[in-house]
């Protein structure tokens, strides 16, 4: 099991990513630069938080055309799994591997909290370990992450079953109280969230382990 | 080749809150300007291309902008294409 790591510059907390699945749980990890075009062996890969390429224009629009990005569509099309943390849920809706858009916070305020969050796993591979209903908490560091999307399509996303995380106290203003989004599929999650830095016990709580250790079932 | 000298306007579209509009429209009544009803922000970009000719500039300016400088989700985008500049640079 090997779990690559993208980092572009401007990345954040691919560290951490490191952290969480090695340090934590003994999944090995492998950094991917943003001009790395090699996924081979790789069984799954963490786009993670942080500011890519400085989020210029808009949070993840110049990260979409990075080289590696199109190893990673590729990969996701095969059905490989794919986990898009905070910046990474961003780059996700700009590279269109998830629907809609991630916007300014409803009051404008960078928000860091720990933050309750109702999972509903649906058939997404990397909610396996959660039961549906379970209430977790995951900090949340974010500035945009006000999930937007039409209400026909955010109907067309309850229905599916692809809003798999919800805030139980909406932050920031996010339409549906979408915290977190699977692909229809269920191989690609989005997530603003920090379920790595839920996964050391001297750092806070423990409740985003099983969504790393998801890797390492089946 | 030629170049064209081009203005993309990004708005955001209508149904999206935009709370550094409403923040601004605050800091206006502060200001003493207190009959502002709606303010929103959004993005003016100047591009200089150089293409074949204007219809070529066109296209390519449509692309950037659809694909690149606005997301389609949240954002509508102007473009304002002036002639060719290459006499006056």
């Amino acid at each position: 099991m090997t779990l690559g790591v993208v980092v572009f510059p401007g990345s954040n907390c691919d560290r951490d990513v490191q952290w969480a699945a090695e340090g934590c749980l003994g999944i090995q990890t492998r950094f991917l630069w943003h001009e790395e075009r090699d996924l081979s062996g790789l069984d799954a890969v963490v786009i993670p938080g942080g500011f890519s390429y400085g989020d210029y224009l808009r949070c993840g629009a110049i990260a979409r055309f990075a080289p590696v990005l199109q190893e990673v569509a590729a990969f996701a099309e095969r059905g490989g799994r794919v986990l898009g943390i905070c910046n990474g849920f961003q780059v996700l809706t700009e590279m269109g591997l998830l629907p809609g858009a991630l916007t300014r916070n409803q009051k404008l305020h960078f928000i860091c909290e720990p933050t309750e969050l109702r999972v509903q796993p649906g058939s997404c591979s990397w909610l396996q370990g959660y039961t549906s209903g379970e209430v977790v908490n995951f900090p949340i560091a974010h500035g945009e992450g006000r999930y937007q999307a039409d209400p026909e399509l955010l109907q067309r996303l309850e229905d599916g079953g692809q809003v798999v995380l919800r805030y139980c106290s909406n932050p920031n203003g996010s339409v549906g109280d979408v915290a977190g989004l699977s692909n229809a599929q269920g191989n690609v999650l989005g997530l603003m969230p920090h379920p790595e830095r839920a996964c050391d016990p001297a750092t806070g709580g423990v409740d985003g382990r099983r969504l790393l250790a998801s890797l390492l079932a089946g | 080749m030629p170049l064209f000298s081009a203005r993309v306007l990004v708005s955001l579209r209508p149904s999206v809150l935009d709370p550094a509009g409403e923040a601004t429209r605050a800091a206006a009544a502060r200001l003493g300007v207190d009959g502002v009803r709606k303010l929103r922000i959004g993005k003016a970009v100047e591009v200089e291309l150089e293409a074949a000719d204007a219809k070529a500039a066109q296209q390519q300016l449509e692309l950037l902008s659809d694909r690149l400088l606005a997301n389609p989700v949240i954002e509508n985008w102007t473009l304002e294409l002036k002639d060719d500049i290459t006499a006056g640079a």
